[in-house]
């Protein structure tokens, strides 16, 4: 997974590149995990528009950086799905607790 | 039964990737729709990972079977391991349970296996391993 981060004040933008399962979830969740060390992050936007594949592998990932985020008072916002993530994401009710756009 | 092909490998997770590919080259054949490709390579790699999680623990010398056979339209997909198998199997298709929530599991595999193909079928047993089996109509968009 390649990873591009910017940050700007307390938002943190996070553009993913690659397929988002279960063998590349580790190494994903820890890059995200570090740049979220830096506890100034309080809007963390996850672009999964440059992500070909994601499973239920992936949205363990999206749904534990959620609750890191909820934890500090701060939140997550999506964007970018592909129809098929879109599609993950309604049926396990994501956007019920994620922002998108 | 018109065409099939049978793959075994190492329980790695990099050929999580390879059985989507595998599967998808052989659906190809059968001409689908993108979108039915894409929820395929999805399916498949639920049932893999899976096997490749909770079958083995951490044995990564086990071996999976990913079976793609093709009738007509219809495409059937087995992925077969010999792990420790699954007690509760009504328990385990339901959406969100999860047996190792520590681990950032979702539980949602078997839904997305279900909600991505047309049927979704369950063989599995304590100590003698899992075999789903998955099946999908493809081309249904091209009307042929
Ligand atoms: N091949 C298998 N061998 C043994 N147990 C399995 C196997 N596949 C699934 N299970 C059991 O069924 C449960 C549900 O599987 P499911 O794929 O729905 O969720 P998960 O794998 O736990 O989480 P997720 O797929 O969202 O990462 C698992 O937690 C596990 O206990
Ligand atoms: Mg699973």
């Amino acid at each position: 997974m390649e990873i591009n981060a910017s940050k700007r004040g307390p938002r943190l933008h996070v553009k993913l590149v690659g397929e988002l399962d279960h063998h590349s979830a580790e190494q994903t969740r820890n890059m995200l995990d570090t740049l979220l060390k830096d506890i100034t992050v309080r809007d963390l936007t996850i672009d999964l528009s440059g992500v070909s594949f994601m499973d239920s592998a992936g949205l363990g990932v999206i749904l534990g950086r959620y609750r890191i985020l909820s934890m500090r008072g701060g939140h997550l916002t999506v964007t970018g799905m592909s129809g098929a993530i879109d599609k993950i994401f309604r049926m396990s009710g994501v956007y019920a607790i994620v922002d998108r756009v | 039964m018109d065409n099939w092909m049978e793959l075994t490998f190492p329980s790695l997770s990099i050929n999580e990737g390879f059985a989507r590919s595998a599967t998808a080259a052989f659906a190809a054949l059968l001409d689908p729709t993108i979108d039915e490709l894409s929820d395929l390579r999805t399916a498949v790699s639920e049932a893999v990972t899976n096997a490749i999680i909770h079958a083995y623990g951490n044995d990564r010398s086990a071996m999976i079977t990913l079976r793609c056979e093709a009738e007509g339209k219809k495409l059937r997909v087995t992925v077969k391991d010999t792990g420790c198998g699954i007690a509760d199997i009504e328990l385990a298709r339901r959406p969100f349970y999860t047996s190792k929530p520590e681990l950032e599991r979702s539980g949602m595999g078997f839904a997305v296996m279900e909600a991505f193909t047309d049927s979704l079928e369950i063989e599995s047993a304590p100590g003698e391993g899992t075999t789903v089996i998955m099946e999908k109509e493809l081309g249904r968009a091209s009307g042929n």
